[in-house]
């Protein structure tokens, strides 16, 4: 095997390198869809979270791990970190109006004419989100820094 | 409204996730290490006030009554084990600050750890046997990771056995809850023992009861599936090996107290005999086992698979004193296990080795561990007035009183190997000198090892538990003996998760 075919990362790959550029933002609006329309429709925290971190790793291919980090900004263990807590918190305002764990909270509000339903289950489900994309990021990204 | 049974679930996950959190800090992560077990004591502590109480705290989670939601429910026993869980994991705790090497708390030991404790707990409080399958796994996955913190060949080794037989069992209780809720359609436990008993197919119900039972063994290290344990264990870091050896096969055999008391009690005759015949074959191989090997941990580790066999034969006789005697014995023989192990630790130590031939002389020069050691020794061997002993007396006892002389005999043959195993660790590592080619610099050094009070207090602590259950046994003895009472009478647990009388 010769050299650069070792590395995932090529350097002269226009296409791979525009298209990385223009799916990046549409992939990242599409996994917030999925994940706020979850709720009573399929969709979901964990999908979600799936086609998000699909999109950095597509990025990640094309453009390198240095250039990813810096479009995160988190270390993946953070994210990871953040949504394993949002998680584990969403289980505890039950608490506070004295039902059992993990029951669901709902704050139902009317914004401008639109009904905008916030609950615990959403929390949850947006830990759920993050620490997919964290866990996954974080394999991706150290695979291919021990390549490197 | 009964929080204090989801707590010693939720304090070690959001610990865990805290200390994942601050991966860049060890020093809080240490920090939390105490403070998140210390909690977890606290609230198995209270759990067990308000189950000694109650009879039985039940928590229907998020709001969905029984059997469609997800129950949490603490018994005595589940009680009692949560206590231990929670108690095993401060001393732990304790342990790893002074063992830890710094590279492998780097690598998300202490929330790991957590995750453990986290897995142990919610398996012991679950009323519904597919979450009892999550819990499982989240016990294994941590487990996993723990035992090849470090990525040693020796713990690449044994990772293997460990890993592979653990899926094969998680596959087999996965195929078997499936065959359950087809049965049956239902997975709350307490639904199940009241559907079970009007199932016409008692045939298909032994399959079924079979599969968990194998299922469970091989968690539980049971014979014949055991191999995977003295594999394995002897290879992590000692702080794990001894929190495995306290707690994960422990799991297994609490599981198989609870489904064959309270959902299999159908056809005892049949599932109980093959238990029976298990467990004398259990504590037969493991002591056995042991007396072949020369290696500190391994010894240990052989024999947490001949005591796994006395804690089964309790449940095999399937007799009020029997289980009682079970449930006593599981108890000291976490405390007194964990302790020896991490006894193997402070040796390690002291002379940089876990071969018995390269170790010795510690009476000589730290008489003070010498008799941590023996009390815990003789404590796992049955020696009176320590805690072993009641356990021990008890469970042949009920053997003696429903005449089953085979294991009667097995038992006690059984104690006099686990004494001669226990006497050779004295000899080696305690009572001959300091072999020459060995440097015990450490050993003989009279300056103050700073680290040291991390590993001699949860040792000297578990070590006077050992004590206590010996001389002042009443209290277990009535917990242990509530407890049984509350195992036998199903009706009881059913009536508390469902809130109807069966």
């Amino acid at each position: 095997m010769t050299e650069p075919d070792k590395k995932i990362m090529k350097d002269n790959t226009v296409i791979l390198h525009t298209a990385a550029l223009a799916l990046l933002p549409l992939q990242l609006l599409f996994s917030v869809f999925l994940l706020l329309r979850g709720h009573d429709e399929p969709g979901g925290g964990f999908i979600a979270g799936l086609v998000g971190a699909g999109a950095v790793v597509l990025y990640l291919f094309a453009h390198g791990v240095d250039a990813t980090r810096r479009i995160i900004r988190f270390d993946p263990r953070d994210l990871l970190g953040i949504g394993l807590l949002l998680g584990t918190v969403s289980a505890f305002p039950a608490l506070l109006r004295g039902e059992p764990f993990l029951t669901a909270q709902w704050w139902i509000f009317d914004l401008a004419g639109t009904e905008i339903k916030l609950s615990t289950v959403l929390v949850f489900d947006i830990g759920v989100y993050f620490a997919v994309v964290g866990t996954i990021l974080t394999v991706v990204v150290s695979l291919t820094e021990a390549e490197e | 409204m009964s929080t204090e049974v989801a707590l010693p679930v939720f304090i070690p996950l959001l610990a865990g996730v805290l200390s994942l959190m601050l991966w860049r800090s060890r020093k809080w992560q240490r920090r939390l290490a105490i403070l998140g077990t210390g909690l977890l004591l606290a609230s198995t502590l209270w759990l067990l006030s308000s189950t000694l109480d109650q009879g039985f705290v039940v928590l229907q989670l998020g709001g969905w009554a029984a059997p469609f939601g997800i129950t949490l429910v603490a018994d005595l026993l589940s009680a009692v084990m949560a206590v231990i869980t929670g108690l095993i994991g401060f001393a732990i705790a304790l342990y790893s600050l002074g063992t830890i090497p710094d590279r492998h708390e780097k690598f998300g030991y202490y929330p790991l750890m957590h995750l453990l404790l986290a897995g142990v707990a919610g398996s012991f409080l679950t009323g519904d046997i597919f979450n009892l399958f999550v819990w499982f796994e989240v016990m294994l996955l941590a487990s996993f990771a723990l035992l090849t913190l470090g990525g040693e060949r020796a713990q690449m080794e044994g990772a293997i056995k460990y890993v592979t037989l653990n899926l094969f069992s998680s596959a087999l209780f996965l195929s078997a809850i499936g065959l359950t809720y087809g049965l049956t359609g239902t997975l709350n436990m307490a639904d199940l023992a009241y559907k079970l008993s009007q199932v016409e197919h008692t045939g298909m119900v032994n399959v079924v009861a079979l599969m968990f039972m194998i299922s469970f063994g091989i968690k539980a290290a049971a014979f014949p599936l055991f191999f995977w344990l003295p594999a394995s264990y002897h290879t992590p870091q000692v702080a794990v090996s001894a929190l495995f050896a306290g707690l994960l096969t422990k799991v297994g055999v609490y599981a198989l107290y609870r489904l064959f008391t309270l959902v299999f009690v159908g056809d005892t005759g049949y599932t109980h005999t093959i238990l029976l015949w298990s467990a004398a074959l259990t504590m037969l191989t493991g002591v056995l086992g042991a007396a072949a090997q020369f290696e500190f941990r391994r010894i240990l580790s052989f024999h947490i698979v001949s005591q796994i066999g006395y804690i089964m034969l309790g449940l095999a006789l399937y007799t009020p004193l029997a289980l009682l005697g079970g449930i006593f014995y599981l108890v000291h023989n976490i405390i007194a296990k964990t302790n020896l192990f991490l006894i193997s630790g402070l040796t390690y130590r002291l002379l940089g080795s876990y071969d018995l031939k390269k170790l010795g002389g510690v009476y000589r020069e730290r008489p003070g561990i010498a008799i941590l050691f023996l009390v815990s020794a003789l404590g796992l061997a049955g020696i009176p007035p320590l805690s072993g002993f009641f356990a021990k007396f008890l469970v042949i006892k009920a053997a003696v009183e429903v005449e089953a002389w085979v294991a009667v005999v097995v038992a006690l043959s059984v104690s006099f190997m686990t004494l001669y195993s226990m006497i050779k660790i004295w000899a080696q590592v305690f009572w001959k000198p300091v072999p020459e080619d060995v440097d015990a610099t450490r050993l003989r050094s009279k300056e103050r090892d700073p680290g040291m009070v991390w590993l001699l207090t949860p040792i000297i602590g578990l070590a006077a538990l050992v004590v206590l259950f010996g001389v002042w046994a009443e209290p277990l003895y009535q917990v242990s003996s509530d407890a049984a009472a509350q195992l036998l009478n199903p009706a009881g647990y059913i009536e508390a998760v469902l809130g109807v009388t069966p």
